[in-house]
C-alpha cells in the first residue's frame, strides 16, 4: 500500500503540470535537494543546506520559528476576524461582542487571536534572550539583532494598537494613557499625539488610525522585515553556532579567552 | 577628489584644464540631487499635513453647565460628559478639568475623604485642584467659567485661568 503511495506520488511528480509548477525536477541526488530550496519563491531565503545539528532542539529551541507561527496564526485569524469588524464609534464594541456570542466560532478565532498575541510578545523576548545569551547577536550578525530589536517594536505595536479595537472602557483608558505618554516627547509630543489620535482625544479617528496600522501598515512593515530577517540568517553564515564559527570569530566573540 | 577626475583620462573629456563636460555632468547631478531633496521635504510636509485633520468632528470646548442653583452650597459635581467638575464654594463658583495631568485619566471627588482622586495611578487633589500627591506632575487647572445672558454657568475647557478666581451669582 504504502509502495503504491509512493509510486503514485512519483508518477505525478513527473506530470507535466506538476513539472510546470515545480521546476527543480525529480530525484534525491544533493543537487535537486539543493534546487528543491533554492527554487522555491518562500525557502529560498534560507540555506540549501544546513547541519543537522543546528535542527535539533537544543540548537534554538525553535523560538524565532515558534514566534513566526505565532504570526502565521495571528494572520490568518485577525483576516477572519475583519469579516465582522467594523471600525467605527457605534459598531465596534457591539460587533466585539457579537463576535464572543453570535459568530460561529467567532469565541474561538477571537481567543485564538488574543492568546496567539500574548504568545507572540513572550516568544519575541524568549528568542531575544536566546540569541543574547548564546552571543548569536555578534559580528557577523550584528545587523539582523538590530532588524530583531525593530521586529520587536513592531510586535509591541500590533499589540497596542489592537488593544483599542475592542473599543470597551479597558481599550479606552488604555489608550488614553498610552497617547499621553507620547504626549510626554520634548517639543513635538503634542504634534505625536495629536497625529496619533487624528485628534485632541481618543475618538472615532483615533480608531480608524489604530485600525489601519494594526490592519495594514503595521502587519505588512512586519511580513517586510522578517523576510529580511530569515534571508540574514543565510547571508550572514546560517544559524549560529558556537563551535561552527572561523578561528579568528571565535576568538573575537570570546575576548576573555584570547587574553590568556 | 574633483581633481582626480579631471585627471582622469577614461572620463571620455579633455583632460587638460577645466573640463566643460565634467562641469556639467555635476551639475546635473547637484541638480538632480537638489531636486529629489526639495521633493523629499515635499513629500514629508505633505504627509504631515495629510496626516492632521483640518475638521474634527469633537465636542466644543464651550460646555453650558445649566443654572447656578442647581449646584448646592460647598458641593463638587463631576460632569464626565465634559470631564469637568463644577465646584459650589463658599467664596463662589468655579471650574476644574476633571482629566489628570499624570497620564489623561478621569478623576473621581470622593466625597468622604473630601478629595479628587484618580483611580488610574492614584494621584489625589484638594478640591481647588492643588496636588496631595502625585505621580501627577502639576495641579488640576480652572477652566474660564462665566454666566450666559440666560443665566446659565458656562465653562471653557480650551482655557486654563490662574486659581482662585471666582464666579459670584
Amino acid at each position: 500500500m504504502a509502495k503504491s503511495m509512493a509510486r503514485y506520488f512519483d508518477g505525478v511528480r513527473e506530470t507535466r503540470v506538476w513539472r510546470s509548477i515545480f521546476r527543480s525536477g525529480t530525484g534525491s541526488s544533493t543537487l535537486h535537494r539543493a534546487l528543491a530550496i533554492q527554487q522555491n519563491v518562500f525557502l529560498h531565503l534560507f540555506s540549501t543546506k544546513v547541519r543537522r545539528r543546528m535542527l535539533t532542539f537544543n540548537a534554538t529551541w525553535y523560538l524565532g520559528t515558534l514566534t513566526f507561527g505565532t504570526f502565521l496564526i495571528l494572520v490568518a485569524t485577525g483576516v477572519l476576524l475583519m469579516l465582522y469588524y467594523h471600525p467605527s464609534v457605534p459598531q465596534a464594541y457591539a460587533d466585539t461582542k457579537d463576535l464572543q456570542f453570535v459568530v460561529s466560532s467567532g469565541l474561538f478565532l477571537r481567543n485564538l487571536h488574543r492568546w496567539s498575541a500574548h504568545a507572540m510578545v513572550f516568544l519575541v523576548f524568549a528568542h531575544m534572550f536566546k540569541v543574547f545569551y548564546r552571543g548569536a547577536y555578534r559580528a557577523p550578525r550584528e545587523f539582523n539583532w538590530v532588524i530583531g530589536v525593530i521586529l520587536l517594536l513592531v510586535t509591541l505595536l500590533l499589540s497596542y494598537t489592537g488593544y483599542l479595537l475592542p473599543w470597551d472602557q479597558l481599550a479606552y483608558w488604555a489608550i488614553t494613557v498610552g497617547s499621553n505618554i507620547a504626549s510626554a516627547v520634548p517639543v513635538f509630543g503634542d504634534k505625536v499625539h495629536f497625529l496619533l489620535l487624528g485628534g485632541n482625544a481618543v475618538n472615532a479617528n483615533a480608531l480608524l488610525r489604530f485600525y489601519v496600522l494594526h490592519c495594514m501598515i503595521l502587519p505588512l512593515t512586519a511580513i517586510f522585515l522578517i523576510a529580511i530577517h530569515f534571508w540574514r540568517i543565510r547571508k550572514d553564515g546560517g544559524l549560529y553556532s558556537h563551535q561552527s564559527e572561523p578561528a579568528t570569530l571565535r576568538a573575537q566573540a570570546a575576548p576573555a579567552k584570547v587574553a590568556q | 577628489m574633483a581633481d582626480e577626475k579631471h585627471t582622469n583620462p577614461e572620463s571620455g573629456g579633455v583632460t587638460k584644464g577645466t573640463d566643460p563636460d565634467l562641469d556639467r555632468r555635476e551639475f546635473f547631478v547637484k541638480l538632480g540631487l537638489g531636486s529629489l531633496s526639495i521633493a523629499a521635504a515635499g513629500t514629508v510636509a505633505f504627509a504631515y499635513q495629510f496626516l492632521s485633520p483640518n475638521v474634527l468632528f469633537e465636542p466644543s470646548p464651550v460646555v453650558n453647565a445649566g443654572k447656578p442653583e442647581s449646584y448646592p452650597l460647598d458641593s463638587v459635581t463631576l460632569d464626565v460628559n465634559s470631564g469637568l467638575y463644577i465646584i459650589h464654594s463658599k467664596e463662589g463658583f468655579f471650574s476644574l478639568s476633571a482629566i489628570c495631568t499624570h497620564l489623561g485619566c478621569m478623576t473621581a471627588w470622593k466625597a468622604d475623604l473630601g478629595i479628587i482622586a484618580c483611580p488610574c495611578h492614584g494621584s489625589k487633589f484638594k478640591q481647588d485642584g492643588e496636588k496631595i500627591q502625585g505621580p501627577a506632575p502639576r495641579p488640576l487647572p480652572w477652566k474660564r467659567v462665566w454666566l450666559s445672558d440666560d443665566g446659565d454657568l458656562m465653562v471653557d475647557r480650551s482655557t486654563d485661568i490662574r486659581p482662585m478666581q471666582f464666579v459670584r451669582v
